[in-house]
């Protein structure tokens, strides 16, 4: 095996090269069943991070893991974007926090098999991005990742309803309510 | 009070020692930097102090598998940081190319590998950069390809220059570039930062430290390859990268080779 490239913090000046316009909107446009799922970011004083970029990533309804490219779609005339086109469904989300420590996502419900976003996290001060999952409707029965966790620390995977079709997903980094991070089995992981 | 080059060069010390005893004692030589690294202080109140949870190998997980990108997502320009302007940028223009390649050798295809990168004077076009240093009009400093089929990325740029910032009284970034990546599963995301070989400020900067194992710290640092320098234009640099994490299929090392 080959030994990875290691990790380095994002820094503060990412902004100008990741994100990009729609990087939310992962839903076709004007779809009926589009939800938003929102949240921010706190850092162990419990004051929000707006420097944090949050990626998300999940099956389509239909269960495929396949996936669509375009969600930075580039526009070869003027060299800028273009936008998603609109139809397909990328599975795919990146949005910078803003000031207050907020990020939105308005995507497609994911399958019942599959009923979570896949979060990463990177942030300035963050050494090596995070991952984590937003359950949405409580997750599946017996879902191996909640059913491993006491109960006080499930909640900080589930997204809470806060409305039709809109979720609410805060992500603390340390302390009080901690959220449940991943580990999935990478070799620098102690 | 702004903490002073010597305490901090004394806490990066401590750290990179500790790591070496525990590598001696029969450890694994850490490939990641811990999340919990003093010396940059800004990872105090942004690490989780409670352990991650370990997720068993479940090919069904949406993990095993990631965002796809294609010909849409880039254009011509994107990987070529000096014509994105009508002029040249100042500085010394540089190449840097290499291969995406997961654990076991194989190359990672048609994924995306994204670029972010100060100008030569040391300066982002960043709002929030202040450093009193020029910016040039005729650089931005992003750019963006994908993999081709052996796993290989290239860019044409100009070399950043260093830049101070605030973590300690008279804290200096080496020259680097900011590196974006995605694998074949979103388990082998990675974004790094790719350091020049020889930069005096390395022993300095708690970030480049921040990887304790000194064998870990070289993986960050491309190699000066003179055939892809090109004549009257280009210094060449060569960087490979190596994704952690389970692929979207078990690798076979080497295959492919
Ligand atoms: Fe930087």
């Amino acid at each position: 095996m080959r030994a990875p490239t290691p990790s380095q913090t994002i820094g503060p000046f990412y902004g100008y090269a990741l994100p990009f316009p729609g990087g939310g909107d992962v839903a076709p446009v004007g779809h009926p069943e589009a939800i938003t799922v929102r949240g921010r970011v706190y850092d162990g004083a419990g004051e929000p991070v707006p420097d944090a970029l949050v990626e998300t990533w999940q099956a389509a309804p239909d269960g495929s893991l396949a996936g669509e490219p375009g969600s930075l779609r580039r526009d070869p005339v003027t060299g800028g974007f273009l936008g998603r086109n609109g139809v397909d469904f990328t599975g795919f989300a990146r949005v910078a926090t803003d000031a207050d420590g907020q990020w939105v996502v308005r995507t497609l419900p994911p399958p019942a098999a599959l009923p979570y976003l896949s979060v990463c996290l990177f942030a300035r001060g963050l050494t090596r991005h995070l991952f984590t999952r937003a359950y949405v409707d409580g997750g599946a029965a017996g879902d191996a990742v909640l059913s491993a966790l006491p109960e006080e620390r499930r909640g900080t995977l589930l997204a809470r309803t806060e409305g039709p079709r809109a979720y609410r997903f805060d992500i603390r980094l340390q302390g009080p309510g901690e959220t449940v991070f991943l580990d999935f089995g990478t070799g620098g992981e102690s | 009070m702004a903490p002073t080059q010597d305490e901090i060069s004394a806490e990066i010390a401590a750290a990179r020692e500790s790591t070496a005893r525990a590598v001696a004692a029969g450890g694994v030589p850490p490939s990641h930097p811990g999340r919990d690294y003093p010396p940059y202080r800004s990872s105090a109140l942004r690490h989780p102090r409670k352990p991650l949870l370990r997720v068993g190998a479940d090919p069904e997980a949406a993990e095993w598998h990631g965002p796809v990108f294609g010909v849409t997502d880039i254009t011509a320009l994107d990987a070529d940081l000096t014509r994105q302007h009508q002029g040249e940028p100042l500085g010394e223009r540089i190449t840097v190319a290499g291969r995406v390649l997961d654990r076991g050798g194989r190359p990672v295809r048609g994924q995306l590998v994204e670029v972010w990168q100060a100008n030569a004077s040391g300066r982002y076009a960043h709002q929030r950069d202040q450093h009193p240093a020029p910016l040039d009009p005729h650089f931005t400093g992003v750019g963006r390809c994908l993999t081709d089929d052996q796993g290989a990325y290239a860019f044409t740029t100009v070399r950043p220059g260093a830049y101070p910032w605030r973590n300690h009284t008279n804290a200096w970034r080496p020259a680097h570039i900011h590196f974006s990546l995605f694998g074949t599963a979103f388990t082998q995301r990675l974004v790094t930062q790719m350091y020049f070989p020889g930069d005096p400020l390395f022993p300095y900067d708690p970030i480049l430290q921040s990887v304790t194992d000194a064998a870990a710290r070289a993986r960050l640092v491309a190699a000066y390859d003179h055939r892809l320098s090109t004549p009257e234009r280009s210094l060449g640099y060569r960087w490979d990268i190596v994704l952690d994490g389970p692929a979207a299929t078990l690798p076979d090392p080497e295959e492919d080779h």
